[in-house]
């Protein structure tokens, strides 16, 4: 019969007596899980940080920009030509089956000023439809109207860094602002989506009805011309058909011929996003992959030890076996040795990398996210290192012939 | 009744190409309660009788019965339960853990045989006391004198209430004053409790203190006789 609680004294006492050499032990060990769970938190917090930006973005979102322009051989890049209007817009809108809703986006730098302070942000003429598309909400006030769109009226919405900009703590909610010297009622404000995959931050903006920027703002000559179509795709599964079904009926509306390249450009930047969160995805277990290296090499370490130990102990061994110690008896004693060894490194590695992974984002400044699943992984992993390792050693003793190991010196 | 019985006895150990008869074709019967001196020059065999009596190894040829049970037809873990329950050893080198308590080491074999913590703390210092190592029990063996020792041992060995103690020059390692109570106490046990001692030794005066002297050469019994304790 073997008793657990005195086999677990037996194999506590044994490290103890060796504190050094078990700490050293549990090194590898602790680099280990430490090593685990410091890489999984690094690539979890860059997967994280890539689907918030997706997010913040608007999901399943479709850009379209106007063709280049050439002016005398000299080609002015994409969005130079005037080529989207108001009623590629609306026919998107009507005729794509793929199509969620569409914001149309005429857009330009311009002074904000409020009392006394003033700043320069992005200014963007839409419709109401944009905080649908971009998944946007109001942290106060309310939206304009399609009504206020009809009529041009003189509304904006403020993101946060232009409302900390210029009014502080105030509530903006129905103040008057001017921008580019034209008086406009705050209607709300936009709540907070941070920077932009490009680093961009963006609620430094401010948007108003599309109409009353083409025609109190930045007017053009050609009435009716927008800057950007942005395009909400009903599902992740749509976008691709939504892609084309925009592509086949701007050609169609901008009369190119089949040879002819498009005089725009399609963009699909959530695939682009959802590409770049695979690849992190696959980062993430590259390097858990070679961290598990490393707790591997620990465990080896381990097997070294208890060999060492083993033949140190033959003696030991033998006399346990001489007053009745059984195959198991002994067995479990060095398993438990073993599996000490890797557990105490373990709870210490998970510590480790705790505080190794905070120390990273404090450092490094990257998100780091610590999983419970990333831990219990380490955790388990270092247990059957432990196991798996401790029991050729252990295997190893049980099998002594007690008269040979007696003798041994 | 013979506790033990041992019909022709053979142990062959294969060096190479060279077979070495250690033991060939020992018969023995002991009783319950006798205290033997088993003699003889080193390389006679006594030391490879005292295994197999022993439990810890089994002979080539021949049978061996404790207690009614053919020990040929037990395995690894069957024998060390044998060795728990029926044996006591007492080594040259006393054999005790290092670093390990008195008591400890005394507890040993009980932890083995599955005993609670509660039950091995009071049969463990009752054995400590019969030995004369009350007051003794956190002591580690390197605290102790080699008499000490020795008497941890004899407690670590009578503990589980094994019938037989077996004894390897248990004397060889003390001086001959410290002998001579380590003599008295296997006497009192033989006495006293009855318990079956079987010793080698190559000395006279403490083979003196048995009943019945066994002398080995070359494998083989040389002279088995009974006489009265000095």
């Amino acid at each position: 019969m073997i008793n657990l609680p005195s086999t677990f004294r037996i194999s506590f006492r044994a490290l103890k007596v060796n504190k050094m050499r078990s700490a050293l032990t549990m090194l590898g060990i602790i680099i280990g899980v430490g090593a685990v769970i410091a890489m999984l938190a690094v690539g979890t917090g860059a997967s994280k940080k890539i689907s918030d930006q997706i997010s913040s973005m608007g999901s399943n979102l479709l850009i379209i920009l106007p063709g280049a322009t050439t002016a005398g051989g000299v080609r002015m890049g994409s969005g130079t030509q005037p080529t989207l209007t108001m009623g590629d817009a609306e026919a998107i809108q009507k005729e794509c089956p793929a199509v969620q809703d569409i914001a149309p986006v005429h857009s330009g730098v311009a002074q904000v000023v409020y009392g006394h302070q003033n700043w320069s942000t992005g200014v963007v003429g839409t419709t109401p439809s944009m905080l649908i598309v971009r998944d946007w909400s109001l942290a106060a006030g309310r939206s304009f109207t399609e009504q206020d769109v009809k009529s041009a009226t003189k509304v904006c919405l403020l993101g946060q860094s232009v409302v900390d900009n210029l009014f502080g703590d105030m509530d903006p909610t129905g103040q008057f602002i001017r921008i580019k010297n034209v008086p406009f009622v705050v209607n709300g404000v936009l709540a907070p989506k941070g920077q932009s995959a490009q680093g961009q931050d963006q609620d430094d903006t401010v948007l108003i009805p599309v109409t009353t920027a083409q025609k109190k703002l930045f007017g053009t000559s050609f009435p009716g011309m927008i800057r950007i179509i942005m395009v909400k795709a009903k599902s992740t599964e749509d976008l691709s058909s939504a892609e084309k079904q925009i592509n086949e009926l701007l050609r169609q509306r901008h009369h190119i011929g089949t040879k002819q390249d498009n005089d725009f450009t399609v963009r699909n930047l959530t695939q682009v996003m959802q590409t770049a969160e695979q690849s992190t995805k696959v980062m993430t277990l590259l390097l858990g992959a070679i961290a598990s290296v490393s707790l591997l090499v620990g465990g080896i370490g381990i097997m070294n030890i208890m060999l060492v130990s083993v033949t140190e102990r033959t003696r030991e061994i033998g006399i346990r076996m001489a007053i009745g110690a059984k195959t198991w008896d002994i067995r479990l004693q060095f398993l438990i040795e073993a599996l000490t060894l890797s557990l105490i490194g373990g709870v210490a590695g998970i510590i480790l990398g705790i505080s190794g992974s905070k120390l990273i984002s404090t450092l490094a400044g990257w998100t780091t996210i610590i999983s419970p699943f990333s831990v219990l992984l380490a955790f388990g992993f270092s247990g059957l290192v432990g196991i798996f390792f401790g029991f050729y050693p252990a295997y190893k003793a049980s099998l002594l012939d007690p008269i040979e190991a007696l003798r041994y010196e | 009744m013979a506790i033990i019985e041992a019909q022709e006895i053979t142990k062959v150990y294969r060096l190479g190409d060279i077979d070495l008869h250690a033991l060939s074709g020992v018969s023995l019967a002991i009783k319950k309660g006798e205290f033997i001196a088993v003699m003889g020059p080193s390389g006679s065999g006594k030391s490879t009788l005292m295994n197999i009596l022993g439990c810890l190894d089994k002979p080539t040829n021949g049978k061996y019965i404790l207690e009614n049970i053919d020990i040929g037809n037990l395995n690894r873990d069957e024998l060390a339960g044998i060795r728990n329950k029926k044996i006591g050893f007492i080594f040259q080198g006393f054999n005790l853990l290092p670093r390990t308590s008195a008591i400890e080491n005394v507890e040993l074999p009980m932890l083995y045989d599955g005993l609670s913590a509660k039950d091995r703390g009071g049969k463990a210092l009752e054995a400590l006391r019969n030995v004369g190592l009350e007051g003794r029990e956190d002591h580690h063996p390197n605290q102790l004198s080699g008499g000490q020792q020795q008497r941890v041992a004899i407690a670590r060995a009578l503990v589980n209430d094994a019938p037989i103690i077996l004894a390897d020059e248990p004397t060889g390692n003390l001086d001959s004053k410290t002998s001579a109570e380590i003599m008295e106490l296997f006497v009192k046990l033989n006495t006293q409790s009855d318990i079956t001692i079987i010793l080698v030794t190559h000395e006279n005066d403490i083979a003196a203190y048995s009943r019945r002297i066994i002398k080995f050469l070359d494998g083989r019994i040389i002279s088995d006789e009974h006489k009265e304790r000095l």
